[in-house]
């Protein structure tokens, strides 16, 4: 479902060239849960923002769903849902509803399947309450069930959340878990996530991803993670452990 | 496409109608702002009786054939001048994750109904324009030509500041200048600008195919610097000159968006 | 710049108009054209409505220092700055491209340069009661666009105000907004007179100031009475 080949991205800083990303070879095959661990500035973002079609690659190639991203955006998008955890997707000044209206005629959901859709998401999220309250409006727990629901009412095949559980209280975020669970087993949507809570990564995923100054520094299931540092009991330390590795 | 742009230009538009008030105020406003516009033409016309050899009448006539041009482009394309805006807080990454276009959504972005006003008084200008010279359709057929290739012209021209805005986050009033720039030029007839700067508008930048080349056709007269009577109507096949690198600069801008917001 | 031609091409057909030469014209719309920065006559510059709408007003009216002549400090310090970086770049093109005038006399520089100062302060008592009227209206957006219209169009900034025609062309030259760009910019051309001219100035900036000052006290006593 997700394919990156030796994808890179290099940028122009003054004059020097700085690569997020180099080199990184990937394959999540569908209805995988995948979620993607690597300290700051390792390249997490600016890989989403790849398969999004957001940042064009400068090397290797990128598939998703069977397109290229930044040649088919617009095509790849009404397969894919996409979330940011830093920042809404919403229409700030519109009220919830109003944007979810809007994503239905931009996806060309029709109508009868829509309002089912909707309303299964408003029951499992539960946004009733504030529906029709301005997204600016909103705590950060509501939007970020907002954004979720947006993401999916055109029922993608791939789920891509950049830190989707950035800032929120310990009872929202068990929300957005066991919501993001559900589609994954009930729907079979692959979900590649990026975060840094580890209890995101324990809870959830069976494939750990792991960015490194770009590339990829592991790739394996939870216990195949933890195998990495016999002796290690909690999560923490062993990803603290390949971290501070990582920058030697 | 069409519905789509309509589609979110009347949802900003319902959610502004929600404070109706203010929404009267600034079409009643964009009016006035409008005809003092207006008034500057027709103070200068209460101290003389031809400009650059050219009526009252015929200068309204130009003056409402670009603004009507201008101000359609205004209302409906002149929101992708945030582009910038959206590069830097990062907000730009959101358009680019829909179904469509990102020029289509940036142009609708917040928006602002309210600028019919200047619509409005273009259209009432060039009206009695029309009327007052008396204009027929044997040659008044070349007004909507002339109006249409306008928004063209404008769209590229805004197309094309808002590219540029890809590469210079930092200057959006550069850009600014550009747009509302040629606005102010296309106002009186070209004749009364210097012969080097004409001829940069006619054939670097196509302004000059704005109002003022089928302008002088709808006015059945010579063009004082002397171009063929040909170039009257080559408006429509300038705008489209303009319009592909405009839109060939737009999606090389969006190719090479760097999504450093955050 | 292009406000320079369409004058020219207005004086070529009526020479003399107004008492101005083609040069005068000329000039008038370069000098002009030197006030918009420092003078923000497209509105704006000051940073009081967005600290009104978010409520910082509050520490700046518990300071010592008058709000007013602190926020009046703050404008002419940027104002001086915008002289120099958007002001005098303009009036070296004009006067290079169409050769304006420059006063050889240095008695008209003093009088221009301190009518300059004053309508400085005219100006900045306009937007500083544009600025505090989004305390009583929600919509600062309309009152920005208005205070634009009015402000270039009666100062003179489209048109000199001496082409307005007749009883209309009195009433504006009476009007604070004369204050701000005809004004100086008739002290530069050397064609109003000097201890007049400098009296009506300061008779609108002492006005404007002083409505600026109640609506001060009137905005302490709103926060006060709403706690912020």
């Amino acid at each position: 479902m997700i394919e990156l080949d030796r994808a890179g991205r290099s940028f122009k800083v003054k004059r020097e060239v700085v690569h997020a990303v180099r080199d990184l070879s990937l394959t999540v095959a569908a209805g995988e849960f995948v979620g993607c661990l690597g300290p700051n500035g390792a390249g997490k973002s600016t890989t989403i923002k790849m398969l999004c079609g957001i940042l064009t690659p400068t090397s290797g190639t990128v598939r998703v769903a069977g397109l290229d991203p930044s040649r088919r955006r617009t095509a790849l998008a009404r397969r894919l849902g996409v979330v940011f955890g830093q920042r809404t997707t919403l229409w700030w000044d519109l009220p919830l509803v109003d944007s979810f209206e809007l994503i239905r005629h931009l996806y060309k959901v029709d109508r009868a399947t829509f309002r089912s859709r909707l309303g299964e998401l408003t029951e499992t999220l539960d946004l009733g309450a504030f529906l029709r309250t301005p997204v600016r409006q909103l705590s950060l727990g509501q939007r970020m069930r907002g954004d979720l629901a947006a993401a999916l009412l055109h029922a993608p095949d791939v789920l891509v959340l950049d830190e989707p559980t950035i800032g929120l209280d310990v009872v929202s975020k068990a929300g957005i878990r066991d919501f993001l669970r559900r589609v994954n087993a009930e729907r079979g949507t692959t979900v590649l996530l990026t975060t840094h809570d580890l209890g995101d990564i324990e809870r959830l995923c069976r494939r750990v991803v792991l960015i490194g100054h770009g590339s990829l520094a592991f790739d394996g299931t939870l216990e195949e993670l933890m195998a990495t540092a016999p002796g290690q009991s909690s999560i923490e330390e062993v990803v603290t452990r390949l971290y501070t590795a990582g920058a030697q | 496409m069409v519905r789509t742009y309509f589609l979110l230009a009347w949802t900003w538009t319902r959610a502004a109608a929600a404070y109706p008030g203010s929404f009267v105020l600034m079409v009643a406003l964009g009016f006035v702002a409008a005809a003092l516009d207006v008034a500057v033409v027709l103070i200068i016309f209460a101290n003389t009786t031809a400009l650059a050899g050219f009526s009252r009448e015929e200068v309204l006539l130009l003056y409402g054939a670009a603004g009507l041009s201008f101000s359609l482009c205004d209302t409906f394309v002149s929101n992708l001048d945030r582009v910038s805006q959206h590069i830097k807080s990062g907000t730009f990454d959101t358009f680019l994750i829909r179904p469509v276009g990102a020029w289509i959504q940036l142009t609708t972005d917040r928006f602002n109904a309210t600028r019919v006003g200047r619509v409005l008084q273009a259209a009432i200008v060039l009206g009695y324009a029309i009327a007052a010279l008396g204009i027929g359709w044997e040659r008044g057929w070349m007004i909507p030509v002339m109006v249409a290739t306008g928004v063209v012209i404008f769209a590229a021209l805004w197309t094309l500041a808002a590219a540029l805005q890809f590469v210079l986050t930092d200057a959006p009033e550069v850009t600014n200048a550009f747009t509302y720039g040629s606005n102010q030029l296309t106002q009186y007839p070209l004749a009364v600008y210097a012969r080097d700067l004409v001829k940069g508008v006619t054939y670097v930048l196509p302004l000059a195919f704005v109002n003022w080349q089928p302008g002088l056709y709808v006015l059945g007269r010579d063009d004082p610097f002397g171009t063929p009577e040909a170039m009257r109507f080559l408006g429509p096949a300038a705008a489209l000159v303009l319009a592909l690198p405009a839109a060939l600069a737009w999606r090389q801008g969006i190719r090479h968006y760097r999504s450093t917001g955050s | 710049m292009l406000r320079a031609y369409v004058l020219i091409a207005l004086w070529q057909a009526r020479p003399g108009l107004a008492g101005y030469d083609v040069a005068d014209a000329v000039t008038f719309c370069f000098v002009t054209q030197a006030f918009i920065g420092p003078m923000q006559l497209f509105g704006g510059g000051l940073s009081l409505p967005e600290r009104i709408r978010s409520g910082d007003v509050a520490l700046d009216l518990v300071r010592p220092a008058s709000l007013q002549l602190w926020t009046l400090a703050e404008d002419i310090g940027r104002a001086a700055y915008l002289f120099a970086v958007r002001g005098l770049p303009p009036m070296l093109l004009g006067a290079a491209v169409f050769g304006i005038v420059v006063p050889a006399d240095p008695g008209r520089w003093a009088a221009f340069l301190a009518g300059f100062a004053i309508a400085v302060v005219v100006s900045f008592g306009w937007r500083y009661l544009i600025a505090l009227s989004v305390c009583w209206l929600l919509d600062d957006r309309g009152v920005a666009v208005l205070s634009m219209v009015l402000t270039t169009f009666f100062s003179g900034l489209l048109v000199p105000l001496n082409l307005f025609p007749g009883w209309f062309g009195d009433l504006v030259t009476a009007l604070p907004w004369a204050a701000m760009v005809q004004m100086p910019a008739d002290l530069y051309l050397g064609k109003a007179p000097v201890p007049q001219t400098l009296a009506v100035q300061v008779f609108w900036a002492a006005v404007l100031l002083g409505a600026g000052a109640l609506g001060t006290r009137a905005v302490r006593h709103k926060v006060v009475i709403q706690g912020g």
